[in-house]
């Protein structure tokens, strides 16, 4: 029975993971711009959330409605004032710019905020959840955290594959310059897609607070894990993401099942075994060009 | 008034002055034929019209209002068009969604998804092909059409025959006939200059970034034409050109 609980367990990390790797979906799988200060900018967010919900004497849940425009914000401020210059000039340079938009972001919330571990308080809901058989239970938090996930990834993905402003989307992502000249603004629609990625990253930085400790040096890891699940899921499938989101946490906890050393190689491992034996992602599809 | 105008016009690639001075105008419901050799300009000055780049110097006017600083996209809105040069079909998309995504301008007009495929009879059982998946003529149809959908005043059509069998181009003007006949103002850059002189009232022709030629395809002969074309009327110092004018200084010379 551990190993049903493990897997139950990773299916609820794997929530977490989804959600973390939805904007780098976005913006990585559906947009081909690379965003190496995804993770900084979810720990960003779950700063905003933490200094607000004390601030203002509210739970953490209403405050993060109220950041979520405000990452939304960011997003088209980093989209407008980095990537599109950097684009410009090639990949290279947008990687190299949000490397280091990444480490002014770290080092400016350790100035604010220091080293220390925090977390979000949700009171009861932390550690409340119900019984399913002996030994297996199921956190409120974990499964709320999986219903935003199915929600948001699923709700973006249909965006993405039945409206006009998906095919809009989709169509910039493919040839901004050929967008433009069917009528589509297309720097409106990449401050849209930048808008959208930069929220989610901050819903899940906030969510990755409320199920365990965070400090401004979690970034970088938090963006390694959002990488292997976008690839273990496939490039531009967002319900990919979200199984490989699943994919990720049911790995860690299982390995960690095993000997708890194994929990981030056994990531790893499955992540390195996508590549080798199934390139494209679980659900991606491979991308032609005329 | 002219629907189009276009006044001392440079466009630059880099250091080449891929378009010099060019000036002409197009009226309302005109279908007017640009010819030239490759690296005239024809496609670069189509481009710059269409907003895909931004000229150097000079005026773009449509129906009198200056659109020089406008986006493409703003552009097309405005009533502009262009069918670029290679398709640039979004690949990953069907061809649906690849017509129905110039539909967002909100432009009223005759066109819509029925009207284009009543016009491109071949694209007929194949609106949830992926684009990328279909042969050259049809991947032509799906862009002409895309470019339709945004219910132009102003049609730029940049070689739609290029690299396709004889057979398809048939069929292609045979449906772009229906499109000339219906009151559209269009520029059409063709090789062909049978073809060219076929459906277009006037004809342009551009050398080394000028227009050289600008003559009623009626009044033109087949030999002015050439003559332009291959710029030797600066030889002979005769035809359409005025020799001072068209021979570029040798210090205006940029490699192509």
């Amino acid at each position: 029975m551990n190993w049903i609980n493990a897997i139950v367990q990773g299916v609820m990390l794997g929530g977490v993971y989804a959600l973390f790797a939805c904007g780098l979906s976005l913006m990585f799988g559906v947009m081909r711009t690379v965003n190496l200060s995804h993770g900084d900018l979810a720990v960003l967010g779950a700063f905003l959330v933490a200094v607000l919900a004390a601030a203002v004497g509210i739970s953490p849940f209403f405050a993060v409605l109220l950041v979520l425009p405000v990452m939304g914000l960011v997003g088209v401020a980093l989209q407008r004032g980095i990537l599109s210059t950097a684009l410009r000039t090639g990949e290279m340079s947008s990687m190299l710019a949000t490397f280091g938009l990444a480490i002014v972001l770290q080092n400016v919330l350790l100035e604010i905020f220091s080293a220390d571990s925090r977390s979000l308080d949700v009171g009861s809901l932390a550690t409340a959840g119900f019984q399913l058989g002996p030994s297996v239970s199921i956190p409120y938090l974990g499964a709320l955290t999986v219903a935003v996930a199915v929600a948001l990834l699923g709700g973006l993905q249909l965006l993405l594959a039945r409206t006009g402003i998906g095919r809009a989307i989709r169509a910039t992502a493919a040839d901004a310059d050929t967008a433009e000249l069917v009528g589509i603004d297309s720097r409106r629609v990449y401050a849209w897609a930048a808008a959208i990625a930069v929220a989610t990253a901050g819903l899940a930085g906030a969510f990755f607070a409320m199920r365990s400790s965070f400090s401004p040096s979690m970034g970088p890891t938090q963006l390694l894990f959002a990488f292997e699940v976008v690839v273990i899921g496939g490039l531009g499938s967002l319900w990919g993401t979200l199984a490989g989101g699943m994919v990720l946490g049911v790995a860690q906890t299982v390995g960690a099942q095993v000997d708890p050393r194994f929990s981030i190689v056994a990531g790893h491992a499955v992540f390195l075994a996508v590549l080798a034996f199934r390139p494209q992602g679980l659900l991606g599809m491979r991308r032609s060009r005329t | 008034m002219s629907l189009l105008s276009i006044e001392s016009l440079e466009v630059r690639h880099g250091l080449l002055r891929a378009v010099r001075e060019v000036s002409f105008t197009v009226d309302e419901g005109e279908v007017v034929a640009m010819v030239g050799a490759n690296g005239a300009g024809k496609s670069t000055l189509m481009r710059a019209v269409a907003g895909a780049h931004r000229p150097a110097d000079g005026r773009i006017r449509l129906d009198g209002v200056d659109v020089t600083a406008r986006r493409a996209h703003d552009r097309v809105a405005a009533g502009i068009a262009l069918v670029p040069e290679g398709r640039r079909l979004f690949a990953d998309l069907t061809v649906e969604e690849n017509l129905l995504v110039a539909s967002r301008v909100k432009r009223s007009g005759p066109w819509d998804l029925a009207a284009v495929l009543a016009a491109f009879p071949l694209l007929d059982g194949l609106l949830k092909r992926r684009a990328g998946n279909l042969s050259g003529g049809e991947q032509q149809a799906v862009a002409i059409g895309r470019a339709l959908m945004t219910n132009p005043r102003l049609l730029l059509l940049d070689e739609v025959s290029l690299g396709l069998a004889p057979i398809v181009v048939d069929t292609l003007y045979q449906s772009l006939g229906t499109i000339l006949s219906g009151g559209t103002t269009v520029l059409l850059v063709e090789q062909d200059l049978g073809r060219a002189l076929g459906v277009s009232r006037r004809v342009l022709c551009m050398l080394e970034g000028r227009v050289v030629l600008d003559e009623s395809a009626d009044a033109v002969t087949r030999e002015q034409v050439v003559d332009a074309y291959f710029g030797l009327s600066r030889a002979k110092g005769g035809g359409a050109a005025n020799p001072a004018t068209a021979v570029p200084e040798e210090s205006e010379r940029e490699p192509a």
